[in-house]
């Protein structure tokens, strides 16, 4: 049993016209076995609360905390994080010319567990989660995310997931590009891998089609920063009837300037 | 007439790739003679020699003489080394001297050595010289004479330290298919010049390989030309520099003969301050070229800051009727994106670099071809990352 807790998260990411504050005071926990959605408009700051977690040098915390199971995550080092059981599935994975995916879900593997996988198990299952993702096996010997196709990345992103065993996963618009049987292939590997490792969950998306198949236990609406609402399945099927509008800020002074500041 | 060619001005080539252009001069009318006499000493304004530091390579230019490298040899059966006359390798079909060094190189070595691998032979070991600097004024006058049909892999191996001028002339025979591998494992004080002309013959494949790690400065001037219609030339690079070095490369392939193909690729790595690299790469396509395939290509990878990487293609094109002409020059940094996703896979820092490191060379090394080589190579890439920090 894990538990993520990010409690009044503030980030700050630096632009061309300064200081901006992106986060502004995220608080969620997520325990193992459980599946929470984050839903809100594009730039409402999903990502960077993906990427804060995961430790992305590019994010400043400016204050709050994340703890797995009690540890200080925003201490740890981006691989220290991932070792300590995060996963982060990129909204755009990176190309990593010449090295293999093999080589790479090899060393991965390697320096999650501590140990080299023993090779013929390590062969099958990774030929058996390929094949469930419908991956061609060519892939193993191609680039990491070299000249693959938007679906292939996906893909690729949800078997390292299979294949590493976190405790926490954060899938960042792993549904984004996906068509119909895509969708369907990814998001049974998500179960699949939540199944059989009992992981908890942050599933970040602007839509809902989804959800259809993975289901949430939790939903939280993000919007500008923080989030605005949380509810049960229900709060994702009214997002789905009436969108985002009724959370968008309105053009008054008090919604530019946060209530809070 | 150039049919294709732009012209454009002198390119200030810092960090960025550089679009190829076609000096005022065409590459054809450099000088080549057998006369020291007519190579004056570089003042580092020329051309040729604008990238290089000259003021710290006077004495390879000076008519001085030295000695040779202590040389030690695994030769196959059927291969003989010995020596040969000047006039009969001046007969041999090699090319001349293009520059001070290298003309200085042949006037002041004590004699020419002679590589021959006979008609038809076809080696399954390479021919194996290891060539050591003990601290001296060195000059080297190599001819690898390989036979019609022949097929050979000849690797050179520079170590030690030395002021190493050379000049290298491997003469390939009709349908022959010849790998000429030269490493540069100097130590940090070392000066190597050299130039390295490869002739292919009809129908034959010629490959050339750099491998340019270690030396104060080293400039190498690998030039082809076809003795007949249908040869293959390819020249494939790995550099790494350090703080202090300076890794120069040059290519000239001179497209004169119709229907053959020229396939260039260096990469090279760079870290620490003031390590410097040049590559350029001299594309000619006569107009008796007809059908010629050529393609040409220069990646630098800077990793830390203070470094800097010359790349300069130019290409000539003296005939409408090619088959194909192309290059490729990119000078980028480190990606630190490819890093943050390496590592929240948790992988170390130092193990993601290595990979991002090694994947970079891996389309090339993977090419040479020569395991002993591909395996040396990676492991000496690997021991220069963790010189990094
Ligand atoms: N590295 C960055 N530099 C500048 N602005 C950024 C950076 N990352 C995110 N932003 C800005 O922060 C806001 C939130 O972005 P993001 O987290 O990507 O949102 P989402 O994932 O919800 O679409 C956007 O306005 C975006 O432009
Ligand atoms: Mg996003």
């Amino acid at each position: 049993m894990s538990t993520l807790e990010i409690k009044d998260l503030h980030v700050t990411v630096e632009t061309e016209q300064g200081t901006k504050e992106i986060l502004r005071g995220v608080t969620l926990t997520i325990n193992s076995g459980e599946t929470h959605a984050i839903m809100g408009p594009n730039g409402s700051g999903k990502s960077t609360l993906a990427y804060s977690v995961a430790g992305h040098p590019k994010y400043t915390i400016t204050s709050g905390t994340v703890t797995l199971d009690g540890e200080d995550v925003l201490a740890m080092s981006v691989d220290e994080r991932a070792r300590a059981g995060l996963f982060l599935a990129m909204q755009y994975p990176v190309e990593v010319p010449g090295v293999t995916v093999s080589n790479f879900l090899r060393t991965a593997k390697t320096a999650i567990d501590g140990e080299a996988p023993k090779l013929r198990t390590w062969v099958k299952d990774l030929k058996q989660s390929m094949n469930d993702l419908k991956m061609d096996p060519t892939v193993s010997e191609r680039g990491v995310n070299e000249g693959f196709s938007g679906g292939e990345k996906k893909r690729h992103e949800i078997l390292q997931m299979e294949l590493l065993k976190p405790k926490i996963a954060i899938l960042d618009e792993t549904d984004s590009g996906l068509d119909v049987d895509a969708l369907r292939i990814v998001s049974e590997g998500v179960n699949r891998a939540k199944e059989s490792t009992g992981a908890g969950v942050l599933l970040i998306t602007h839509y809902t089609r989804i959800l259809r198949y993975i289901k949430p236990d939790f939903v939280h609406v993000f919007v500008d920063g923080r989030i605005a609402e949380e509810g049960g399945p229900e709060l994702a099927d009214r997002l789905e009837a009436e969108g985002y509008d009724r959370f968008q800020p309105v053009a008054t002074p008090e919604a530019t300037t946060p209530a809070n500041a | 007439m150039s049919l294709l060619a732009q012209k454009n001005p002198a390119p200030e080539a810092h960090t960025d790739s550089v679009a190829a252009f076609v000096p005022d001069q065409s590459r054809a009318e450099r000088t080549t003679s057998y006369a020291v006499s007519d190579f004056p000493v570089p003042s580092g304004r020329e051309e040729e020699w604008r990238f290089t530091p000259v003021d710290r390579i006077r004495a390879l230019f000076a008519e001085t003489p030295g000695s040779a490298l202590r040389r030690e040899e695994s030769v196959p059966d059927g291969v003989t080394v010995s020596t040969v006359s000047t006039a009969e390798w001046q007969g041999s079909g090699a090319p001349k001297p293009a520059d001070r060094a290298a003309v200085v190189a042949a006037d002041q070595a004590e004699s020419v050595t002679v590589i021959d691998v006979p008609a038809e032979t076809e080696l399954t070991e390479p021919v194996r010289l290891l060539l050591t600097g003990e601290g001296a004024l060195a000059h080297g006058h190599t001819l690898v004479r390989v036979g019609n049909f022949a097929k050979a892999t000849i690797v050179l191996r520079h170590e030690g330290d030395a002021q190493y001028s050379e000049l290298l002339s491997v003469v390939v025979g009709d349908g022959a298919d010849v790998t000429v591998v030269t490493v540069q494992e100097w130590a940090d004080t070392a000066l190597h010049l050299g130039q390295h002309d490869v002739v292919v013959g009809r129908d034959a494949k010629a490959r050339h390989i750099a491998v340019t790690l270690g030396g104060g400065i080293v400039r190498l001037n690998t030039n082809a030309s076809y003795a007949g219609p249908g040869g293959s030339f390819e020249a494939l690079g790995v550099y790494f520099a350090d703080s202090g070095q300076h890794q120069e490369h040059r290519l000239f392939v001179d497209h004169e003969a119709p229907h053959c193909r020229s396939n260039v690729e260096y990469k090279g790595a760079l870290q620490g301050d003031s390590a410097h690299t040049v590559w350029v790469g001299d594309v000619l396509i006569r107009a008796s070229a007809e059908g010629t395939d050529t393609y040409e290509l220069n990646r630098n990878l800077i990793l830390t800051d203070g470094a800097r990487a010359d790349s300069v293609p130019n290409l000539e094109i003296e005939t409408g009727e090619i088959a194909g002409a192309g290059h490729a020059s990119a000078t980028g940094r480190f990606d630190d994106q490819q890093l943050f996703y390496l590592q929240a896979r948790g992988i170390d820092e130092d193990t993601a670099r290595r990979l991002v490191v090694r994947g970079f060379f891996a389309s090339i090394v993977g090419r040479i071809g020569v395991p002993e080589v591909e395996e040396h190579l990676m492991a000496a890439i690997d021991r220069e990352l963790e010189g990094t920090e």
